[in-house]
């Protein structure tokens, strides 16, 4: 698979929140207003990135050479918190200003499904170091596509004349059911007519 | 006794943790194509929410507050993965089904939730109690999410095979036309904008009675 075939792939054809149901729970939750779901959506795209490379390294070069290979998840997860919390303390450090605007969505990654969701599916589709990087780049860009859609939907719903029983959640996620028939129509054939595969 | 009582059921309507609290959402729709799949993604939340409940619950005067939230994912980490070497054992063809989802029942926002807001702070009784009613509770809601979904998407109702019969029912009228989208992503999630309200009408109708005696 090229590098442009993964992109599109987690992107739009399997795109983490439309299609596969990871990352639902800051989906609903942090999309009330567009401003927080930019700056949630950089900071999922920021540590899947990186986490995918780094559990993708730790799996092959420690975890295969000792036959530990049941201790995925576990090690995983260990790997995402600690990253997570590296993360928030290089750029508390490097950039104020940016921490400042992700500070407080960053404690929140390290629950988030599609980080963990994307490195385990890395390993699933043994991917190598590169694709795994675009892998989970392409996750979280899809993540914050997603997020950013839905918060600029909510924004407006909030002016409409929504029925009481629907208002809030509901709503919220009548319209991701649409955006998801939307999303139907990105399906494997756009990589074959592409001439990607 | 009482108080044991409501520690249990209060995960079923009260505090029902798919449609009132909204957590742990990703597996409840990816995982609910089929009747079958649901039971068995909500028996192993049963198996880790109850278990990680217990031993956090055990742990909660050793393990110091700085690092708890680590502790409690070492803890969940481990189950789960004892919860995947136990399926891929004696049920793989369930193992292969779930897929990702399996492993995902670490991050899964309602075991953390549970050990953070309520086994952390009572006794070993009520915590076993209380992951054993939410694990059941959230197994209700995946099981009535895959029935709708199943027999209007495919018309047919999953379950597991016994001896000879293979476990499939035919609906009648919606095996040959059945409405195929509701087993893909857009049904559930549209599914899941109508039952939240039929849900919280429901409650209503429940504990409005009883308010209206008191």
């Amino acid at each position: 698979m090229t590098i442009i075939a993964i992109l599109l792939t987690y992107i739009f054809i399997n795109n983490f929140i439309l299609v596969q149901f990871l990352g639902l729970c800051p989906f609903i939750g942090v999309s009330k207003n567009s401003e927080n779901a930019i700056g949630m959506g950089a900071a999922v795209t920021f540590v899947t990135a990186i986490t995918s490379t780094i559990c993708w390294c730790v799996y092959h070069w420690f975890l295969v050479p000792f036959h530990l290979e049941y201790l995925e998840t576990l090690t995983f997860i260990l790997v995402i918190a600690s990253l997570v919390q590296f993360v928030e303390m290089v750029i508390k450090k490097i950039s104020p200003p940016l921490y400042k605007a992700l500070g407080i969505y960053l404690p929140l990654i390290t629950t988030n499904c599609v980080v963990l969701g994307i490195a385990i599916i890395n390993i699933t589709n043994q991917y190598n170091a590169i694709e795994s990087f675009f892998s989970g780049l392409a996750a979280g860009l899809g993540f914050t596509l997603a997020i950013i859609l839905m918060s600029n939907i909510r924004e407006r719903l909030e002016f409409k004349p929504v029925p009481k029983v629907f208002q809030g959640v509901p709503i919220a996620f009548t319209s991701a059911g649409l955006m998801a028939l939307a999303f139907m129509a990105f399906d494997k054939s756009l990589l074959t007519n592409l001439h990607l595969v | 006794m009482s108080g044991h009582v409501k520690e249990f059921t209060k995960g079923f309507f009260r505090e029902n943790p798919t449609f009132i609290v909204l957590l742990g959402l990703c597996p409840t729709l990816g995982t609910t194509t089929m009747v079958a799949n649901g039971i068995g993604m909500g028996l192993g939340v049963i198996f880790v929410l109850f278990f990680s409940n217990i031993i956090i619950s055990l742990c909660r005067k050793c393990i110091p507050a700085s690092i708890h939230i680590p502790a409690y994912i070492v803890i969940i980490a481990t189950l789960v993965t004892l919860l995947q070497m136990l399926l891929e054992a004696y049920v793989p063809s369930l193992y292969a089904s779930l897929g990702v989802y399996l492993p995902l029942i670490v991050v899964n926002c309602i075991i953390l939730g549970r050990a953070e807001a309520f086994a952390s702070s009572h006794g070993v009784l009520d915590s076993a109690l209380d992951g054993l009613g939410m694990g059941m509770g959230l197994t209700m809601n995946l099981t009535v999410i895959a029935l709708i979904r199943e027999v209007l998407g495919a018309g047919t109702i999953t379950l597991f095979p016994i001896g000879g019969w293979d476990g499939v029912i035919n609906v009648p009228i919606l095996h040959t036309t059945p409405c195929r989208v509701m087993t893909l992503a857009a049904g559930a999630l549209l599914l899941m904008g109508y039952l939240l309200p039929a849900f919280k009408a429901l409650i209503g109708l429940i504990t409005a009675p009883k308010e209206a005696t008191r």
